[in-house]
């Protein structure tokens, strides 16, 4: 057993406040807890996104012995796992899943892959970030394994009692899991970032191991195929884990306009956002809608220019640290939530921005 | 070839939730309550490719406490052929048990599930959200579960956050783009299949009168988890439902200046 000689060396560390309650301390000296965290990587490293799972694992129990499963095929699997294995204290084992059908990110072939990887590891925890690609898959592969998932949990209070949001984030409700084991879910990666402190990794060797590819069943994979990705190449930060988000909706009137708004996030070192009316007029592409039904952010800095604020799009980015509202309509709801508002007109405020912010450093 | 929709009643999205004091979950007595918008998104893209001559059937199925009959009749006004009311008592939106237990995914998509093997359905179009206990795509839990996992369970082909559906007869096998992290998916699948969909697949019809007339007379058949041979037991307790933190109050600027300022010494963002 790896992971016991992991954890041994683990005890002497000094422990972050995780738990609340003696009885869940208890509960993990009870019980071994280990997770199986089902990692994206891009380019030869992780996502930042799934390092967050590594950190919401850390706060399951400070005694997790952490599996990263890593698939794809090729060159940058090799170097993400290396990655992977040095990017948090607690990782224990890498499992590098390398098969063609785990290039693309089919959920047919990875619920397979994470349901014969959970019944070799007997996990009792399984997770990973709620992106498109976490969202598709992991339910899945709950429904194989016949366990109820939690999706996008955003505080453990124990090992099985999470706070999840519901209802657009109107209301946090605070589920306990009581079936069996793996209890699965997949965690909103802003509520967990990532300690700088916790990549200092070294004296320890983590095992790369190779998981077996074989025992796939051929005629549930040959289902579905992967045909092509159409996505935006852009050099701006991106979307999901930027400092400073700038953010425009229907208030832009056009696609031109937007423009305007790139050159502000670029003098900020920003990710542009957009509204879903923003999107569907055709200002933006689809991948830069912020709100229930496109991506959470939670940046230090958010500005919304020309945004009403409805109650889906608030849900996407009520956890940034400080919102600027920028709006012609004192009225608009988006008010209620900005720590600094302005009732302007954008396409004033914005050119003055331009001229009189600060360069970024 | 048939299409089956399932469709969730829940609370309008237009409605600003509030927390019950106790907080045993959410009001919902004398809430507007309404078919879940995904749904709807789902059972258009039904109707169109049944319009389309790509389908014979559409049959929506909802799964529920006594008023998602009222869900399926406006499914009906819309022009689903027939519908399918499973049944199933418990903390449903209007359901009069004070106490609320949380939500099961896993039994849900089984009924959805031993539907489509006991009627021989082709294509699913579920909505996009789905929620723990009743378990469809649903805006009210925001669980985004029900049509992964009902893929799963009956080994077919997915297809998640769809805005782009092409049904190709001949071949058997459905083209879709799906709306993901990075930009814009194509799959290709083998029908039977499942697809949820997503908000920029198609803009939902509105039930004209004759056709609230018409849906009256067409039959939503009732059935229980049991005749599908399904346990609902949930492996999900809801400890508490509370409301988000309050942020503080915030201020508001005249000029770019101050707001510059501001963001400098007070919030030190920039």
């Amino acid at each position: 057993m790896a992971p016991l000689t992991a954890l041994r060396a683990l005890r002497n560390r000094s422990n972050f406040p995780i738990f609340s309650s003696t009885a869940s301390i208890a509960w993990s000296i009870r019980r071994f807890i280990s997770t199986l965290v089902v990692a994206e990587h891009e380019g030869g490293v992780v996502k930042p996104s799934s390092l967050s799972a590594f950190a919401a694992a850390e706060a399951i129990a400070k005694e997790n012995s952490i599996s990263v499963l890593l698939g794809g095929s090729g060159e940058t699997l090799q170097k993400a796992a290396a990655h992977a294995a040095s990017s948090h204290p607690l990782i224990s084992e890498v499992l590098v899943a390398d098969a063609e059908i785990l290039a693309h990110p089919l959920a047919e072939s990875w619920a397979e892959l994470i349901h014969s990887v959970q019944k070799k590891g007997g996990y009792s925890h399984v997770m990973s970030a709620s992106t498109s690609f976490g969202k598709n898959v992991l339910p899945r592969a709950a429904a194989l394994l016949d366990v109820s998932p939690i999706t996008d949990v955003i505080e453990i209070r124990e090992p099985r009692v999470f706070v999840r949001p519901i209802y657009a984030g109107n209301a946090l409700s605070t589920v306990r899991y009581s079936g069996q084991d793996p209890c699965m879910m997949t965690i909103r990666s802003t509520s967990f970032p990532l300690l700088v402190n916790s990549t200092n990794t070294e004296g320890r060797t983590v095992p790369i191991n190779q998981v077996d590819v074989s025992v796939f069943s051929e005629e549930s994979l040959k289902k579905s195929r992967w045909l092509k990705l159409t996505s935006q190449d852009t050099e701006r930060p991106d979307l999901g884990n930027a400092r400073v988000v700038v953010t425009g909706g229907r208030g832009l009137k056009s696609a031109e306009n937007f423009k305007l708004l790139e050159k502000l996030a670029e003098k900020l070192g920003a990710a542009v956002g957009a509204t879903r009316a923003a999107v569907d007029a055709g200002f933006v592409p689809n991948e830069l809608q912020v709100g229930q039904t496109g991506k959470i952010v939670a940046p230090e800095l958010y500005m919304a220019f020309g945004v009403s604020g409805a109650i889906q799009h608030l849900a996407g980015m009520r956890d940034s640290k400080v919102i600027v509202a920028i709006n012609k309509d004192a009225d608009a709801p988006i008010f209620q939530v900005a720590d600094y508002g302005l009732v302007a007109d954008l396409f004033d405020v914005i050119p003055e921005l331009l001229e009189k912010l600060p360069e970024k450093k | 070839m048939k299409i089956m929709v399932a469709v969730k009643r829940v609370v309008d999205y237009a409605v600003k939730v509030r927390v019950k004091p106790d907080k045993s979950g959410v009001e919902t007595s004398n809430v507007k309550m309404s078919m879940n918008p995904f749904c709807e998104i789902a059972l258009e893209e039904a109707l169109r490719l049944r319009e389309s001559g790509a389908a014979a059937e559409v049959v929506a199925v909802s799964v529920g406490p006594a008023p998602c009959a009222d869900t399926l009749r406006t499914a009906l006004a819309m022009g689903a052929d027939r519908a399918v009311h499973v049944d199933a008592p418990g903390p449903g939106p209007s359901s009069p048990s004070p106490s609320p237990r949380s939500s099961a995914p896993s039994p849900t998509p089984r009924t959805p599930a031993s539907l489509s093997s006991a009627s021989r359905i082709c294509v699913e179009s579920l909505g996009l959200m789905e929620f723990g206990f009743k378990h469809f795509v649903a805006i009210d839990d925001d669980c985004n579960q029900t049509g992964q996992m009902v893929a799963g369970l009956l080994k077919w082909p997915q297809a998640t956050f769809a805005s782009k559906v092409i049904l190709d007869k001949e071949k058997q096998e459905v083209t879709v783009e799906r709306e993901v992290d990075g930009g814009l998916e194509t799959l290709c699948l083998d029908l039977p299949a499942v697809i949820t969909t997503d908000l920029r697949l198609n803009q939902p019809r509105y039930a004209t009168l004759p056709n609230i007339m018409k849906a009256r007379s067409k039959v939503i058949k009732k059935v229980t988890p049991q005749e599908l041979n399904v346990e609902i037991k949930s492996d999900l307790e809801v400890v508490e439902v509370t409301e988000p933190p309050k942020r503080k109050a915030g201020v508001m600027v005249s000029s770019v200046d101050e707001l510059i300022d501001k963001l400098k010494t007070e919030a030190r963002v920039l």
